[in-house]
């Protein structure tokens, strides 16, 4: 099978990812290792809302909640087990990253499912605003609930375990993420290439159509909504234990438009598109915002041009067009 | 032949503001036949197609398929009832290749849209019986082509596969013919004649040609009006529709 020029980028940028800390981590640059990290764990938050956005054109301005909701499931649960106070049922809360992901994937799909089944029943520029809306509730909710920290956020004290590895390595840690974001790559290349891809795509490209041959796109999008939400928590959980810290911040609106900017940077809908997208925007934030406060005034310039001039973002400048095949 | 129509339509009304696009319109599909609906521009057709398949609400009247009161379902449950139909400008997810379009269709029959996990381009029953419709509507060489990049006519093409695809148990077709050129038409005529046996067909079409070589009866609509419902002679003789419609034709 020969491989495609997308596949071919696809495959130097996984290995980029990955070559580069590792070797950072042998130099003993254990801040390259972070920032990777940070990358890959945008990534896969990205590779979430590419689901909805990228898939099915649902253009969710409110994917902040789950990645919020993921974070906060992560310092909930862990604050439990220092307090040594039980949350309820005599729970106890845990710090065993598969419990809390466990957790922030349900609790996701639990609100991506209350929040897709009533944005869904619009489109357009009401959809951007609805999700939106519902995100700010859950923003302003966290602020004003003192249990878990209220304004300040929590802070994770010890960061979350995994069976077998040792979080507290940045090397270790990161292999984890990178893990997670390829195996929820692959599932993003399956549900895209699934039948249930193939009414999501073409929901979004003619949903008059997809009705015509006796498709119901709601239905098709919600289950869509909701396995979007799923993964863009599981990254919130991992996101939390790499800053060790959840706060409000998470679940801003700011943040929900950050992960659309991946998106676009990267190109929409595209496999790897979170990736580079992520790559692009942390490298920047690292090199401009060393220099200059307004290091995001250069991310709009660096924005504005993608969508002028290369709508399909870096994959779609490097390896062309999308092709169905 | 007391059998019941599959379609039946009854004092339909539509209005958009002061225009009566559908004004008391009745009117029946029967099985095997090819009903005509001709009429001038602006007469109603395309509105009538649209109300039958759910892409618009009638404002009053009933539409019956297949023995059922099909006037509040939607869309999607219209088309799982059996009501397949082609669009007056076509109506393809633009992206997706032909046997993509028709895939789709395929697998929309099957009721398997929620699979998650199979890839569809290895999935080879999948792909072959989108293909052997492709291959009846003559467009097998062109199944690799981003429906955005087919010619108008094959476009149609497509449109009468995807309704073949779905089993459908009445084609609705809204100009078919349209941008087929004459020896597209012809073919298209002869292929028709053989779909009748299929499933029965509700013709809007201006190509005369082609009307009167298919239809079994043929009726007439005027403002939004039936005016007249007949075979292919009786209309040709109806000095009301020779005024309103036919002209010179007849
Ligand atoms: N959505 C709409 N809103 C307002 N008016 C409409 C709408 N759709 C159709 N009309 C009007 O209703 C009338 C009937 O339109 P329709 O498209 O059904 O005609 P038609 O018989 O299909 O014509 P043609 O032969 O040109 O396709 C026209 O006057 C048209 O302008
Ligand atoms: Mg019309």
């Amino acid at each position: 099978m020969a491989l495609s020029r997308e596949n071919i980028i696809n495959l130097v940028l996984a290995l980029l990812l990955l070559v580069v800390p590792v070797a950072a981590s042998q130099m003993g640059q254990p801040f390259t290792v972070t920032l990777a990290t940070r990358i890959a764990v945008l990534a896969l938050a990205a590779t979430g809302l590419n689901i909805a956005l990228g898939l099915g054109g649902l253009v969710s301005f409110g994917h902040a909640v789950f990645f919020g909701i993921g974070g906060y499931a992560a310092g909930i649960l862990a604050s439990h087990v220092f307090s040594g106070e039980p949350m309820m049922f005599g729970f106890e809360g845990s710090n065993q990253m598969p419990v809390i992901w466990i957790f922030a994937v349900i609790a996701c799909g639990l609100a991506g499912l209350a929040i897709g089944a009533i944005s869904l029943r619009t489109s357009g520029v009401y959809f951007i605003m609805i999700t939106l809306a519902f995100a700010q509730m859950i923003y302003y909710f966290a602020i004003s609930w003192p249990a878990y920290g209220g304004e300040d956020g929590l802070s994770i004290l010890v960061r979350n375990q995994f069976p077998g590895i040792n979080t507290m390595l940045p090397l270790s840690f990161f292999l984890l993420c990178y893990g997670v974001l390829i195996a929820c790559i692959g599932l993003f290349a399956l549900l895209r290439g699934s039948r249930f891809g193939a009414a999501l795509q073409a929901a979004r490209q003619n949903e008059v159509r997809v009705a015509a041959v006796g498709i119901s796109p709601y239905g098709i999008r919600l289950a869509a909504f909701v396995v979007s939400a799923m993964m863009t928590g599981l990254a919130g959980a991992l996101y939390a234990d790499l800053n060790k810290f959840v706060s409000p911040s998470m679940l801003s609106w700011h943040m929900s438009g950050e992960l659309i900017v991946l998106i676009i940077l990267g190109g929409t809908g595209r496999l790897f598109g979170p990736v580079a997208g992520a790559m692009l925007y942390v490298i920047f934030e690292f090199a401009l915002g060393g220099l200059t406060e307004r290091w995001q005034f250069f991310l709009g310039l660096i924005l504005l041009g993608v969508v002028l001039f290369a709508r399909g973002g870096l994959i779609g400048l490097l390896a062309g067009k999308a092709r169905h095949d | 032949m007391t059998e019941s129509p599959v379609l039946e339509i009854t004092d339909l009304v539509k209005t958009f503001g002061a225009l009566r696009a559908s004004d008391g319109v009745t009117l029946d599909l029967r099985s095997g036949e090819v009903h005509a609906l001709i009429g001038p521009n602006g007469a109603g057709k395309s509105t009538l197609i649209h109300q039958i398949c759910g892409t618009q609400k009638q404002d009053s009247g009933t539409i019956h398929f297949a023995g059922q009161d099909i006037g509040r379902l939607g869309v999607a449950e219209r088309a799982r009832l059996g009501l397949g139909r082609t669009f007056q400008v076509s109506s393809l997810a633009p992206e997706f290749s032909a046997l993509r379009n028709v895939m789709l269709a395929v697998q929309a029959r099957a009721g398997s849209s929620f699979r998650f996990f199979r890839p569809v381009m290895r999935d080879r029953g999948l792909i072959d019986q989108a293909r052997a419709m492709l291959e009846r509507v003559g467009l097998a060489g062109r199944a690799k082509i981003p429906a955005a990049e087919l010619s108008h006519g094959e476009r149609r093409q497509l449109e009468i596969a995807i309704a073949l695809a779905l089993g459908s148990k009445a084609f609705l077709l809204d100009e078919p013919m349209a941008g087929m050129g004459p020896e597209g038409s012809k073919r298209l005529t002869g292929f028709l004649d053989t779909l009748r046996h299929e499933a029965p067909i509700l013709l809007v079409e201006h190509d005369m040609d082609a009307v009167f070589a298919l239809a079994d009866r043929i009726s007439v609509l005027v403002y939004g009006r039936v005016i007249a419902t007949g075979t292919v002679e009786e209309i040709r003789r109806d000095p009301a529709v020779r005024t309103a419609y036919l002209g010179d034709h007849a």
